[in-house]
């Protein structure tokens, strides 16, 4: 027995016989050869079966997956047709008497090389596919016959190197109990299709393909981000007792979803999701979220490779309002610059990218394509309950130049004689600190704020959480942050009316509920899947409590100790998290 | 053999989508279709030549036929680009 640590993917514990999909390694020699036309041959039979098995594996991924996903695998097919590429790999076996496989294999490597190394997600994703379809090409070539995902005859656990879409859509989802791979992060593709398939996994393992074999007996834990090999009987039955009480555990916070976020004291918050695109709302609605408290509208700009009209964020933006009849959608207008750009938008290198010309500040520099969005928001207005949030807001001055621009919009609707809600409410996202200091000049323009404590934490304690010299410094828990979430809360509360929302991580973070609650936060927005468990912990704490919890914390001296300062007050009000 | 020489006016230049309605486009010809950006001559039948060519918004490129039906295929994919791929 023993025990690998790899990054939590998808939570869940598996337990079942491993199955090691090996594939590459498959160690192709640089053999010379002597007769070309044979090789050809090879390399034209290996493309028609690819070419076969690309069909079966569309069909069922369009079937159980549906058209869009399916369509990645019609690209595949449209690589095996290249003229490119099939010449490319017919001039090396010609011209340098390479064999078919190493020639697939150094000419695949080729356009990975330029695909991968472009500055563009999209170009990326396509690297990938180059690389699993000249995989196929290869193993048709040299004979390899992969395990039949699709055929298996018991339950088990999938150890691979990696995943490509192409085997997770092939794989017998009933059979499939778990994963756990070599390489990958929490946001890979493996990732991404367990946790939709809601399948336990653990990625970047480093070996665990040469530490596993197939048939050994292996415990897939998500929750902690371990694998156990070969375990005895005592490790067995506790890993079947901690799969019930996960399982018991999901029940009770799906037992939670339609009861509101109430305090045992009487205290009612809002609980909601943040959302990225219309299709994130079934999540929201599946874990019990009432409304949206962010829909980042950059995601509909950069999924397109033009410039969205007002028609079509009209229709994005109604579909998410009809979806949630009775709760508030808060729309943040577009946040780009800083390190996310759009193609068909220049915009010129900066010194300090973060400091310099994004969010708001560029929606005033392009007034033209800042009206579309507020046309298109405020036409969506009449379906549901809009809110339109500025980021990226410093001070009172934009917050009065962007409404501005927004009471033009309205004029030209009237003129035009297009409808919207009247009574539209209007807020900004407080992230920088200047503007949580002056909360209570901008209370006067606005129906509410909504604290962004990534942005806010960032620009306060001077880090950038993605550089690994200091990102230590990061801590929302810092007193400073407390204050400054305190400062606007009140600012709201002194303004009647105003209510004060927050969409950063720490909403979403379960040590961070009670002092949000008894700072006296209003609304709380998440990604989905946190919101029943932010929910558990307000029903199982008194408003009282909270405040005198979060009073205190904020005399702390660090971020540590207002942790320690909250676990122990859980501890003491046998509150589990 | 035909050439004629166009520039790429929309956004994207041949990225994604127009990348393949181009390469579609080419593949309805029986002729030999080249994409000539400066010195480099892209076959344009495929679509990982046509999408690592680097085309964007403003490049000039020649497009060159050579078979029974060039001239109509040079016509047609000029035509594409002028109309900036119907956006």
């Amino acid at each position: 027995m023993f025990i690998k640590e790899g990054i939590i993917a998808s939570p869940g514990i598996a337990i079942a016989k491993a199955l090691v999909y090996e594939k590459v390694v498959v160690e192709v020699s640089q053999a010379k050869h002597e007769d070309s036309a044979v090789e050809i041959k090879k390399f034209h039979l290996a493309l028609k079966q690819s070419q076969e098995q690309l069909e079966k594996i569309q069909i069922k991924a369009v079937s159980e997956l549906g058209e869009e996903d399916g369509a990645i695998f019609a690209a595949h097919a449209m690589i095996l047709e290249d003229p490119e590429f099939v010449e490319s790999v017919e001039a090396e076996i010609n011209d340098h008497k390479f064999c078919a496989a190493y020639a697939v294999k150094i000419v695949t490597h080729r356009f990975f090389l330029i695909f991968d190394e472009m500055d563009d997600p999209y170009f990326s994703a396509r690297a990938a596919d180059i690389k699993d379809v000249g995989t196929r090409v290869l193993h048709n070539i040299l004979g390899v016959v992969l395990a039949d995902l699709s055929k298996l005859s018991e339950n088990v656990i999938i150890i691979a190197d990696d995943l490509t879409p192409s085997d997770t859509a092939q794989m017998d989802k009933k059979k499939v109990k778990g994963f756990a791979t070599n390489i990958g992060s929490r946001t890979s593709h493996t990732a991404i299709m367990a946790r939709s398939l809601e399948i336990p996994a653990v990625l970047g393992l480093t070996d665990i393909t040469e530490t596993v074999s197939t048939g050994d007996m292996v415990i897939v834990d998500g929750l902690k981000g371990i694998v156990t090999i070969n375990p005895d009987a005592s490790q067995i039955k506790s890993a079947e007792e901690e799969l019930l009480a996960y399982q018991a555990h999901l029940k009770e916070l799906e037992g939670l979803k339609d009861l509101d976020a109430i305090t045992l004291d009487g205290h009612k918050v809002e609980l909601v999701g943040n959302i990225g695109e219309p299709g994130d709302v079934i999540g929201v609605l599946k874990n019990g979220g009432v409304g949206v408290g962010l829909y980042r509208t950059e995601f509909l700009y950069m999924n397109s490779e033009t410039m969205p009209g007002e028609d079509k964020q009209l229709a994005a933006y109604r579909s998410v309002l009809e979806a949630f009849p009775d709760g508030p959608v808060i729309i943040r207008t577009l946040d780009i610059g800083g390190d996310k750009k759009l193609p068909y938008l220049p915009m010129d290198d900066e010194l300090n990218p973060f400091l310099g010309l994004r969010a708001i500040r560029l929606c005033f520099k392009e007034v033209a394509l800042f009206k579309i969005q507020l046309r298109a928001i405020l036409r969506a207005s009449v379906y549901g309950h809009a809110h339109i949030m500025f980021p990226m807001v410093s001070s009172v001055t934009e917050v009065r130049q962007a409404k501005v621009i927004l009471k033009e919009c309205m004029k030209e609707l009237e003129e035009s004689g297009i409808p919207y809600d009247k009574d539209v409410k209007v807020g900004v996202m407080i992230e920088i600190p200047s503007a949580a200091i002056t909360a209570d000049i901008i209370a006067k323009e606005v129906d509410f704020f909504s604290i962004g404590t990534n942005d806010l934490c960032q620009y306060t304690m001077a880090v950038d959480r993605m550089n690994q010299e200091v990102s230590y410094l990061y801590d929302p828990f810092n007193p400073a942050i407390l204050r400054l979430v305190k400062q606007v809360i009140q600012a709201s509360n002194n303004a009647p009316g105003l209510f004060t929302g927050m969409c950063g991580e720490m909403s979403g973070d379960p040590i961070a509920a009670i002092i949000l609650l008894g700072l006296g936060l209003d609304e709380f927005s998440m990604s989905a899947i946190a919101i029943p468990q932010i929910k558990k912990i307000i029903r199982s704490v008194r408003y009282e409590d909270a405040r005198v919890i979060a009073n205190e914390a904020l005399n702390l001296e660090t971020g540590e100790a207002v942790v320690d300062h909250v676990l122990e007050s859980m501890k003491k009000l046998k509150i589990n998290i | 053999m035909v050439i004629k020489e166009v520039t790429v006016l929309n956004a994207t230049g041949l990225h994604a989508r127009p990348a393949s309605m181009f390469v579609q486009t080419a593949g309805k010809f029986k002729s030999k279709i080249f994409v000539i950006k400066e010195e480099n001559s892209i076959n344009a039948k495929s679509i990982m030549g046509i999408m690592a060519g680097g085309i964007s918004q403003g490049t000039t490129v020649q497009i060159k036929a050579e078979g029974e039906d060039e001239a109509a295929a040079v016509d047609a994919l000029v035509e594409l680009i002028n109309n900036k791929f119907g956006e």
